[in-house]
């Protein structure tokens, strides 16, 4: 890049706030960016890439404060700047689209009026602002361009929400836009219009911009450099192409490595399934959910249902838990249909089929310790007492690979998101099921972590024969631990099979889409992707 | 709109049947009171023979659902029955103690609404400072009184010296302008009473959504402090602020009966306590409906508005 430096931060320290101490978020980072450049910033949750992109605009979230070093916006140093003057740049020259666009408009005003309020307060015409609104929604492909502005955010999906906050960013035609994970909470056939969306409208500006994500694949289609952090440092930095073909520090080779896992391929199942879910019509209220929905499980496979939000994945796993009651329909287990409800099932029953949860945090009783999280299922199921269930609870801690001695005691917040997770797994073995239902469980985590709990639910499908249903929306990890694939759409199932048939062409046209969405890591893949689909069209 | 036109008919629907429930309590109660109207208006000396021609005639011989029923249909036409101690219609002696209750309640919310809501705007704006703190502490310590405490203090700093009066007197043909001079220390010291709680609340309201991602994407668009308060914050802290206040408003038709005593206003809750005193019977049932009236009224009143004031219920997708 040749033009002029638009931002440059010097050893930036950031700090917040622990109790009575002051803990560093940001130990000393350096940035330098041009007007009309586009620079990724990856790493993992916690490693300060939010914090970084706030302080970018001058800003700190409450109870964390920049505590060091130099912040110059187009020669203005926002640290020295009084409150009142670094207000007049954001909106205005430096903006920001947040991750969640859903909770981040309010709820209580329409788009437009959102859209409105910074340019009328520079002194913008209403009716200006407003066809100016209309010509951004246009730009980022949003349905009826006209019109849209006059919902409130609650009538509009999440990833045109997404759209009309880029717009929103846009409206003052700022100099900087901080991207913080703008597509991490949509879907991944989503995600591509507003990946696409994003791109043309800062390049068509000419805008700079800081794109936060900890997806590298979806970083090489934005950035023009990438800069990796760690830990509130910086591991290294480097333009796309020479840091996808090249990485230097070991913890971006790490990260390259991490869809490396994949689990060796079963041999075909024989015999009466475990589980055999039949025919399912379910719903809640007037309106079904799922529609004929049949797969069946064998012992000892993964098999894996994908689908977008709303396709009915986590219905499916209510409806053979029996939390909710199918209309019509049946599920087998070992060829005997189950009651239908939950209640109605005996315990025996009831300890052959386990879940675990997206959110390891919520799914934990936070006053309960470890000893007595694993314990308790052990003692309901299977009548441990005394030393005997003591003697399982750790056993089942060595099995999750976390030591008995020092976690037994310990409570669920001392902890991290992995162990927690592992903690999930564990529970749900200790009751000795035959069949674990993973609801989203590696969503929540970094990719390094992620892959660990794969590797642990892979090594104990081995060692304990235990069959998996595992719901998810990342096909990554479908490809790396399923052995057969239920696509859903709209709570139908449009193609199943073995993962190699069902992953190799030709597809149902929805698994096409929805496989040919997923980011790849090669700067190309964004604009390939789009030629094609349009030649297409 | 369509909705909402439903919302609210369906609530007075169970407006109506927890007012049924409340008249059903009102007269089980007074029927579990020992003795009856006749031998409370005959007293003691009375001989079983009067006893039983006056139960008779005011037909106490009846089984208890017949008479429920003729006095609830009663009721209903605004035929409350005659009052005991003074024989005189008692819808008469309601109507003019009713309006000077409702006038009382909306002087002080007219006060204290207001009031509170900038306080708790305030407090809530430039929290932990030292106006917040001032605020909270004034506004604890006027609730934590005791009502007739306050109004022996507002009587000895503003009726001692004369610029207020302490007794309320009123006449039929006052102007508006006296009427608010004279029950300007009964409304002073409701508003007193009630400010705390309203203010608090919608300080807390507002505080709560203060760590919403809106907000925050509000202070990245560069907005001052008030800007995001009023505009971003309170639309969506409407609903809690709203509810507190339909609760307060209830409280100062229906729990006034101190203040009006030491004021020697003439309100509903005054001639509730004298009526209790004289065991007039048919007073007290009659002013229990009432104030279960207005509590059912004031809720559903919330419940509407807070409503109308949410985009969400107002608008499906």
């Amino acid at each position: 890049m040749t033009g002029e430096v638009l931002l440059q931060i010097q050893d930036l320290h950031v700090e917040g706030r622990a109790g009575e101490e002051w803990l560093p978020i940001l130990r000393g980072i350096d940035l330098t960016l041009h007007r009309g450049e586009v620079l990724g910033v990856i790493g993992e949750s916690g490693a300060g890439k939010s914090t970084l992109g706030l302080a970018a605009m001058g800003f700190a979230r409450d109870g964390c404060r920049i505590s060091g070093g130099d912040i110059r916006f187009d020669g203005i140093d926002l640290r020295k700047t009084p409150e009142l003057g670094r207000r007049a740049l954001r909106g205005r020259r430096i903006a920001y689209v947040a991750q969640s666009a859903a909770a981040s408009f309010n709820p209580a005003h329409k788009l437009i009026d959102q859209y409105c309020e910074v340019p009328l307060l520079t002194g913008m015409a209403r009716s200006t602002a407003e066809a100016e609104a209309v010509t951004l929604y246009r730009k980022m492909q949003l349905p009826n361009p006209e019109e849209i502005g006059f919902r409130y955010p609650h009538q509009v999906s999440g990833g045109q929400l997404q759209r009309a906050m880029t717009a929103m960013a846009m409206a003052c035609h700022p100099d900087l836009i901080i991207f913080d994970e703008p597509t991490t909470a949509l879907d991944v056939t989503t995600q591509i219009e507003v990946l696409a969306a994003i791109r043309d409208i800062v390049r068509d500006y000419d805008t700079a911009a800081i794109y936060i994500t900890h997806d590298l694949a979806v970083v090489a289609q934005m950035a023009d450099r990438i800069k990796i952090l760690l830990r509130g440092q910086e591991v290294e930095e480097a333009e796309t192409r020479a840091m996808l073909a090249a990485p230097k520090a070991e913890y971006t080779k790490s990260l390259w490595a991490v869809r490396s896992f994949a689990r060796p391929e079963q041999p075909t199942p024989t015999g009466q399934p475990l589980v055999s879910v039949q025919a399912i019509r379910a719903g809640y209220g007037k309106v079904d959910i799922l529609q004929d929905v049949s797969f069946d499980i064998h012992a000892g496979r993964t098999v894996a249902v994908v689908g977008e939000s709303g396709s009915g994945k986590s219905t499916v796993a209510r409806v053979i838990t029996g939390l909710l009651p199918p209309r019509d329909g049946q599920v087998l287990l070992d060829g005997v249909a189950l009651p239908q409800d939950y209640r109605a099932r005996p315990r025996a029953l009831l300890r052959q089929c386990q879940m675990i949860y997206q959110m390891a945090d919520t799914a934990l009783n936070p006053k309960l310790s470890l000893r007595d999280l694993i314990g308790r299922p052990a003692q309901m199921y299977l009548g441990l007492q005394g030393r005997a269930l003591e003697a399982r609870v750790r056993e089942l801690l060595a099995l999750i690979e976390l030591e008995p001695d020092s976690y037994i005691d310990r409570l669920p917040q001392e902890l991290s998101g992995g162990q927690k997770q592992r903690i999930g797994i564990a529970r749900a073995l200790a009751a000795e099921p035959r069949l674990i239902i993973c609801d989203e469980v590696t969503s929540a985590l970094d990719q390094i972590v992620q892959e660990g709990i794969l590797r642990l639910l892979d090594k104990l499908q081995r060692e304990l024969g235990l069959a998996y249903l595992f719901i998810t929306h990342d096909l990554a990890t479908v490809r790396a631990i399923a052995d057969d694939v239920v696509v859903m759409q709209h709570g139908k199932v449009v193609e199943q099979g073995p993962k190699p048939e069902v992953f190799a062409p030709p597809h149902a046209p929805y698994t096409d889409l929805l496989l040919s969405s997923v980011p790849e890591m090669t700067p190309d893949w964004l604009t390939g992707l789009l030629a094609r689909r349009h030649g297409k069209a | 709109m369509h909705a909402v036109l439903v919302m609210i008919l369906q609530r007075l629907g169970l407006g109506v049947v927890t007012l049924f429930v409340v008249s059903v309590g009102i007269f089980g109660a007074t029927e579990l009171l020992p003795g009856d109207l006749a031998s409370t208006l005959l007293g003691q000396s009375a001989t079983p023979e009067t006893l039983a021609a006056l139960r008779t005639q005011l037909g106490l011989d009846q089984p208890a659902p017949l008479r429920y029923w003729a006095w609830a249909t009663g009721v209903v036409q605004g035929d409350f029955g005659v009052s005991l101690a003074t024989r005189r219609p008692i819808a008469d002696m309601l109507a003019m103690r009713l309006g000077n209750t409702v006038f009382l309640a909306l002087y002080a919310a007219a006060l204290a609404v207001p009031l509170a809501l900038i306080l708790g705007i305030l407090t809530a704006l430039w929290r932990n400072s030292l106006f917040d703190r001032v605020a909270n502490a004034g506004a604890l310590s006027a609730i934590s009184f005791p009502e007739f405490f306050v109004a022996y203090i507002l009587i000895f700093i503003l009726a001692q010296s004369g610029v207020f009066p302490s007794m309320v007197r009123l006449s039929p043909n006052m102007g508006l302008g006296d009427k608010l001079y004279v029950t300007f220390l009964p409304a002073l010291t409701l508003t007193l009473v009630v400010t705390a709680h309203m203010m608090r609340m919608t300080r807390a309201a507002i505080i709560n959504l203060m760590a919403s991602p809106y907000i925050e994407m509000a202070r990245l668009k560069g907005l001052s402090p008030l800007r995001i308060v009023l505009r971003h914050a309170l639309p969506n802290a409407l609903a809690p602020i709203i509810k507190v206040v339909a609760l307060n408003l209830a409280y100062l038709i229906t729990g006034v009966v101190v203040v009006e005593v030491v004021f020697v206003y003439p309100g509903l809750g005054q001639l509730m306590v004298d009526s209790v005193a004289k065991r007039d019977i048919a007073v007290v049932q009659a002013i229990a409906l009432i104030f279960a009236s207005a509590y059912v009224l004031l809720n559903l009143s919330a419940d509407v508005l807070s409503t109308l004031t949410n985009p969400r219920m107002m608008r499906r997708k």
